[in-house]
């Protein structure tokens, strides 16, 4: 993991590094002030599942301000890892989750922690980037796009079982 | 996707693209081959919505005055056609099933257009417009160097 500090807009360094467990408080916090719902549990299990399972596949970083102290917050995070076979797929990239401070959107943080995992993702060899999002969703659907991302050879489809 | 729409957006691209010119129609036209009647009408439509301006006179021509950020092909498709048009049930309270599935299927297809224009941007467009430009000079450079 290459450690960096990525130049965003008007004097806003950042540091983005991987998780780990003394973060849970910050992480928690950000999610919470984005969503509203404190999910401290499961990032506790998410933050263990990332460092002690596959590690070197999946990915969870966080977008601090350069001078990396405890008080400061996480301005975002990003998660990923190589999954394969499912679906007829050759092991890609999945970015599952990514979000960014409210008071800090459109400053280039999301692209710095997009940039940064796929050369995580690249650096295991991985060639293709995946994730799935909700159509109507314009925020995260237009951030993808912008990073170069389109719709790829798969088709999601579903059904309401309560209507079948 | 209409003829008018898709002119709407190279017009716009090309004008979004060169923010300290104005840009004739003749100009536009004869880049993307069409007509300065047609593009003229398109043009009048783009100004109507605020996203350009038109500069009369020697070296006048039109600009760019939206914002590329937040202006999205779906914004600009919308200004020239009913984008639901193809989804709709001539009369629904005597519609057959045959008709209601392939109202869905329509539905589906149209939800899937809709959600793409809607998230790309214009800036957006430009910043892969770029990148494809950089790419083709790439590999010109290559070729003649072969």
């Amino acid at each position: 993991m290459v450690e960096f500090a990525a130049k965003t807009a008007p004097e806003l360094e950042l540091l983005i590094r991987k998780v780990t467990i003394d973060d849970l408080d910050l992480v928690n916090d950000l999610d919470a002030r984005i969503t509203g719902v404190d999910k401290r549990e499961y990032w506790r299990d998410m933050i263990d599942r990332v460092a002690t399972r596959r590690a070197g596949e999946r990915f969870f970083l966080i977008a601090k301000p350069c001078n990396d102290t405890v008080k400061c917050p996480a301005l975002g995070i990003i998660i990923g890892e190589i999954r394969g076979w499912e679906f007829g797929s050759d092991p890609c990239g999945w970015i599952f989750a990514a979000s960014v401070d409210l008071d800090y959107r459109e400053q280039g943080i999301g692209e710095q922690m997009f940039k940064a995992i796929c050369e995580e993702f690249r650096a295991v060899g991985t060639e293709t980037v995946r994730t799935m999002v909700r159509r109507d969703d314009q925020i995260n659907m237009s951030f993808f796009r912008s990073e170069g991302m389109s719709a790829g050879p798969y088709t999601q489809l579903e059904i309401n079982l309560n209507e079948r | 996707m209409q003829k008018s729409s898709r002119l709407a957006i190279f017009a716009l691209i090309e004008l979004a693209s060169n923010p300290d010119r104005q840009i004739s129609t003749a100009e536009i036209g004869d880049k993307y081959r069409v007509s300065s009647h047609h593009l003229a009408k398109v043009m009048l439509t783009l100004g109507r919505a605020g996203l350009v301006q038109s500069i009369r006179g020697v070296g006048g021509g039109y600009s760019f005055t939206g914002n590329a950020k937040r202006t999205t092909l779906q914004d600009v498709i919308s200004l020239f056609e009913d984008t639901t048009v193809t989804c709709k049930l001539p009369d629904p309270s005597i519609a057959t099933s045959a008709e209601w599935e392939m109202f869905n299927i329509s539905k589906e297809i149209n939800d899937i257009s809709v959600s793409t224009h809607r998230s790309i941007t214009l800036s957006t467009m430009l910043k892969h417009i770029e990148r494809r430009d950089q790419i083709r000079a790439r590999k010109a450079s290559e070729a003649a160097n072969a």
